[in-house]
């Protein structure tokens, strides 16, 4: 635009920052790369090794051309077979124990020192990683799927306990009070005043959670708590990439198959 | 409300007979369920260890106890390795779960029939794949090591970036879209001035949130050998050396509490 012209018309509209303060917007921008710089120079890549391992990769997007999933059915097939159970098992008995605890978590209908503890064990359920949790269970209860199952049931308190709790507290008040009004007994109050209100959210989480310990349990066999995941530690320790193939196949058509049914559910009961 | 006969007295009741049988059926069914899954379970364990393991978590205990507080010096690096593996694995994700939330929302895909499918399944592949195994494929591709965790961290976010960013896309609002058409704007004009403005603050808590859920992921990561704080874990653990493991436990519940609250902080202040 020529400079007569910016005269007339003033100066050109320009976009306005994301960041406004222009301070604060160049600080961050300054330490996001000198970060960057710090961080690339301490990633020694090693490119002697990866040209090495590119014929593996190639040979494992080959594997996905052609998946063998009949050389292993049998390890694949028991494998599988484990982690829908330890999904199932882990899904009802984590329900069953979230549910005291998050009418526990619940400000408005618990009392403050029934409050605390619960939300401490959510805060810990939430805090340790699966894996982690996993490794310690193996160690005290041994190998197989009842570390897993363990495992899963407490990872399902911590998320099902805290989304469950919070849509307690954002309820409304007054069928409870109406129910309480009737002289019931707390079991009642709580089966006609509460329950109906985030029922169906309840099974919403509920789904999401299958779901989610489908996910999770596809990876507890790698430290040994049983389920698909060391049928595949195993095909990639033979570097059997077809085999390898052929499980992820499965772990991802069961994880679509779920989320379809769980989204349906869900979408018929909201 | 249905109401039954009971000795010449009518009683209220939440739900009538047939309604109520098919809650009763429904039950049964999963308790028959449950009841199967665990058999299995119990026929997979085995139960003298279970029976032995409060000896075994008191044995265990009492060792890991105290953390053994002068191992943290060796345990800079690896803090430093997996924070770098979330954050760089967050950033390369965002820049290619970008375009391909682009390519996925409804209404700014260039083809409905053959782009976005492509896009979805892109995402769908990366969502229902742990970062474990994706860690694991790298490592014997690319070698042990940081960087074969940052892609699989990478690899395991985009989808997860992409369906978040493409859902705030299609909610955006249509009628500041087409004022920018209407000034005669080229494409991507449209997209800088008319779009990105409007799924700014959506992006921005996005990638806060999949930061700190990374930070979690990549704590883990060096069991497989990709690098960070676990490969530290893992070599405790093998040696046994359970006042090590306390103390390792200990920095990672202190780095997911941080960086949870750092998220929390961020997203407060965009929101």
């Amino acid at each position: 635009m020529s400079a007569e012209l910016t005269s007339v018309v003033g100066q050109p509209w320009k976009k306005p920052n994301f960041i406004k303060n222009p301070l604060l917007r160049w600080g961050l921008l300054l330490l996001a790369v000198v970060y960057l710089y710090f961080a690339f120079v301490t990633i020694d890549v090693n490119w002697a090794r990866i040209y090495r391992g590119l014929d593996r990769g190639w040979q494992f997007i080959v594997g996905f051309a052609n998946p063998d999933f009949t050389s292993r059915w049998s390890d694949i097939y028991e494998g599988f077979m484990e982690s829908v159970v330890m999904t199932i098992a882990s899904t009802v008995a984590g329900i069953a124990i979230s549910i005291p605890i998050a009418l526990g978590a619940a400000r408005n209908i618990a009392p403050l020192p029934i409050y605390m503890v619960c939300r401490f064990i959510v805060a810990i359920s939430r805090a340790l990683n699966e894996i982690i949790v996993a490794i310690i269970l193996v160690k005290i209860f041994g190998f197989g799927p009842l570390a897993g199952f363990l495992t899963l049931s407490f990872a399902t308190i911590g998320f099902l306990s805290k989304l469950l709790a919070e849509e307690i507290e954002s309820m409304n008040m007054v069928a409870p009070e109406a129910i309480q009004s009737t002289g019931s007994s707390w079991l009642q109050w709580i089966n006609y005043g509460v329950q109906p209100q985030v029922m169906a959210r309840l099974i919403g989480l509920s789904m999401y959670r299958l779901d989610i310990n489908f996910r999770e349990s596809a990876v507890l066999g790698l430290v040994g708590a049983g389920g698909i995941g060391a049928t595949l530690n195993t095909a990639f320790d033979r570097y059997e990439f077809d085999s390898v193939a052929a499980i992820l196949m499965i772990i991802i058509l069961t994880v679509m198959t779920l989320e379809y049914i769980s989204g349906m559910i869900r979408e018929r009961i909201q | 409300m249905p109401m039954i006969e009971k000795n010449g007295q009518k009683v209220w009741q939440v739900r009538n007979r047939n309604a109520q049988l098919l809650r009763w059926a429904g039950w049964f069914v999963g308790v028959i369920a449950f009841l199967w899954a665990w058999r299995f379970i119990s026929d997979g364990t085995e139960w003298y260890y279970v029976w032995t393991a409060p000896e075994a978590a008191h044995d265990i205990l009492t060792r890991a106890v105290p953390p053994k507080w002068s191992y943290i010096n060796k345990l800079w690096g690896a803090i430093w390795d997996t924070v770098n593996i979330a954050t760089l694995g967050t950033l390369f994700a965002l820049i290619m779960a970008g375009p391909i939330a682009f390519l996925a929302a409804r209404n700014t895909t260039p083809s409905k029939w053959v782009i976005r499918p492509i896009a979805l399944l892109i995402i769908v592949a990366s969502r229902s794949v742990n970062s474990l195994i994706w860690a694991l494929l790298l490592v014997s591709i690319v070698g042990p090591g940081v960087l074969a965790g940052v892609v699989a961290i990478s690899i395991r976010s985009i989808g997860f970036c992409a369906k978040l960013l493409y859902e705030a896309i299609e909610e955006i609002d249509e009628v500041q879209v087409e004022a920018i058409k209407a000034t005669g704007a080229r494409p991507w004009q449209v997209m800088i001035y008319g779009i990105v403005p409007q799924i700014m603050p959506s992006f921005a808590g996005i990638a806060v949130f999949r930061w700190d859920i990374n930070i979690r992921e990549s704590t883990v990561l060096g069991l497989v050998g990709a690098g960070g704080i676990g490969l530290q874990l893992n070599a405790s653990l093998n040696i046994l050396s359970w006042s090590q493991v306390s103390l390792i436990l200990l920095v990672i519940l202190f780095a997911v509490v941080i960086s949870e609250w750092v998220s929390a902080k961020v997203r407060g202040a965009i929101i």
